[in-house]
């Protein structure tokens, strides 16, 4: 059954950037998008390279040659092997949506002060209430 | 052949077997970590004016490469320094983990092979050669060394390929595909003859810049992509001249290893050549056996990258053209497109084709031991 796993001090994860925790032997891969946080697997689906360590990009596309539109800032994490871009908010492939996916996990942001109440696992992580927490289900 | 083990079970046995990997690239630090390699004169020449080569810009490439150094984003050591250039985090990152047999390392920078100073070029190569016998192979005993040489001063060539086999931990002499002419041309031939002589083998690693357009003369290209599939074409064209040209036949025990050019191409390039050579045979009285068996069995061919055609299947039927005894594992690493040896073919392999492309094909051909 999935639990809640209390993983990071959001201050450990300002927006823009990534972190890479290891949940029940699992290494979870977490984004801060504007002050929303997500979670995929620490794994890309082609060679298994680690998600974490991509770079933030947004979404360029085309409708043709010469003429380009650049959206969603920082939503999409290319793989920092072979390039492959993954949305943060539900781990799709950008070029084969049907197809493929990094797994996601639900994440969220607690206050310290729900935290302490439970039920979460905080992964022997110190918890103090004026603090806000990075919860991972898994 | 029956193929009865699916993908899983194929990479079960593959931690099993230990592997060969064909194509690491270690890097110096920065241009001084080659300074205690050369003499005195060539120290200054080497700080004074150094990498100058036919391109403009002493480190242009013909389109800027996709990510810093051209490496995966989890390759920079900890200790600084580009990747590549740290030992210690090459084994704990690569040879390690994946269980690396042997490796055989690929120097692409500094570029002496091609200097247009064939003096400081040679003095280049064999500081390189230096470098990696003092700083990988005496310290790693799983990797094996690439014998630089000047391709434009083959008399120099002859020399270090003699001098290094002397010392030994070398692998193979290598070589480029886009130089001054085309490979098989006579001037490069002293070259085959010492690898020959020396038992050898040559190993082919894509790229060189000689200035030309690496679309084969059609103009320079618009994207990196452009670039990056060049390979492959430069490769055909490089082998083609070697074969027209007879440098099989004058060399019946030259062994070559065709690197990171992909394979896909290889049976196409058989069947057209197969159907010239017999249409132009007047023109090519050196060539006396089919282009397709100088293909099939003289040549090795390195996996990375990896084609991924939609039905993995696919790949299979091109390794069958090819021959299963043919394909040596490659990773690439540290570079951006580099493969894990555990995804890296998604096909269903018996134990044997397994082993003999991840372990078994390189053993043979680079006489590792």
């Amino acid at each position: 059954m999935a639990q809640r796993h209390v993983v990071l001090p959001l201050a450990e994860l300002p927006a823009g950037e990534s972190r890479i925790v290891t949940v029940r032997g699992r290494e979870i891969a977490l984004f801060n998008l504007a002050g929303e946080v997500f979670a995929l697997i620490n794994r890309c689906p082609h060679e298994g390279a680690p998600l974490g360590l991509g770079l933030r990009v947004g979404l360029s596309e085309s409708e043709k040659p010469g003429c380009y539109t650049h959206s969603r800032p920082g939503e999409l994490v290319r793989c920092p092997w072979h390039g492959w871009e993954f949305d943060i908010r539900t781990g799709q492939s950008w070029c084969e949506p049907a197809k493929l996916k990094a797994k996601s996990f639900s994440a969220s942001i607690e206050p310290g002060a729900t935290v302490v109440k439970g039920p979460y696992v905080a992964e022997s992580l110190p918890v103090s209430i004026e603090a806000h927490y990075v919860v991972v289900e898994l | 052949m029956t193929v009865d083990v699916d993908p899983r079970t194929a990479l079960s046995a593959a931690s099993k077997v230990r592997l060969v990997d064909c194509d690491i690239h270690p890097i110096i630090r920065h241009k001084g970590d080659l300074k205690p390699y050369l003499s005195r004169e060539w120290q200054g020449y080497h700080d004074t004016y150094g990498d100058f080569l036919v391109s403009p810009f002493a480190t242009a490439h013909p389109y800027p490469k996709p990510t810093p150094a051209l490496s995966r984003l989890d390759t920079w050591p900890p200790s600084g320094g580009p990747p590549g250039s740290d030992l210690a985090f090459m084994r704990d990152q690569h040879l390690d983990p994946h269980d690396i047999e042997f490796g055989v390392l690929q120097v692409l920078w500094p570029t002496a092979a091609r200097h247009r100073n064939l003096g400081y070029g040679a003095a280049l190569c064999r500081a390189i050669n230096d470098w990696q016998k003092a700083e990988w192979l005496g310290r790693e005993k799983r990797l094996r060394g690439s014998v630089m040489v000047t391709q434009e001063d083959p008399e120099a060539a002859v020399a270090e390929i003699a001098r290094c086999a002397r010392q030994g931990g070398f692998a193979q002499v290598m070589v480029v595909p886009r130089n001054i002419e085309p490979m098989g041309r006579r001037r490069y031939w002293p070259i085959f003859a010492a690898a020959e002589a020396h038992d050898i083998t040559l190993g082919c690693h894509v790229g060189g810049l000689n200035g030309y357009a690496v679309t084969g003369g059609a103009g320079h290209c618009s994207f990196y992509a452009e670039e990056k599939d060049s390979n492959g074409f430069a490769m055909e064209a490089m082998l083609t001249s070697m074969i027209f040209e007879g440098v099989f036949e004058a060399f019946p025990k030259l062994r070559l290893v065709a690197i990171e050019a992909g394979l896909g191409w290889v049976p196409a390039l058989g069947w057209r050549l197969d159907e010239l050579w017999q249409r132009f045979r007047d023109e090519l009285p050196a060539v006396r056996r089919p282009p397709s068996e100088t293909l099939r069995e003289r040549l090795w061919y390195t996996t990375q990258p990896a084609d991924e055609p939609e039905d993995p299947k696919h790949l299979r039927d091109v390794f069958d053209w090819i021959g299963w005894d043919r394909i040596c594992f490659a990773s690439d690493y540290p570079h951006w497109d580099s493969d894990d040896p555990r995804y890296a073919l998604p096909i269903a392999m018996s134990r044997a084709e397994h082993r003999a492309i991840f372990r078994d094909n390189a053993l043979g051909v680079y006489r590792l031991s």
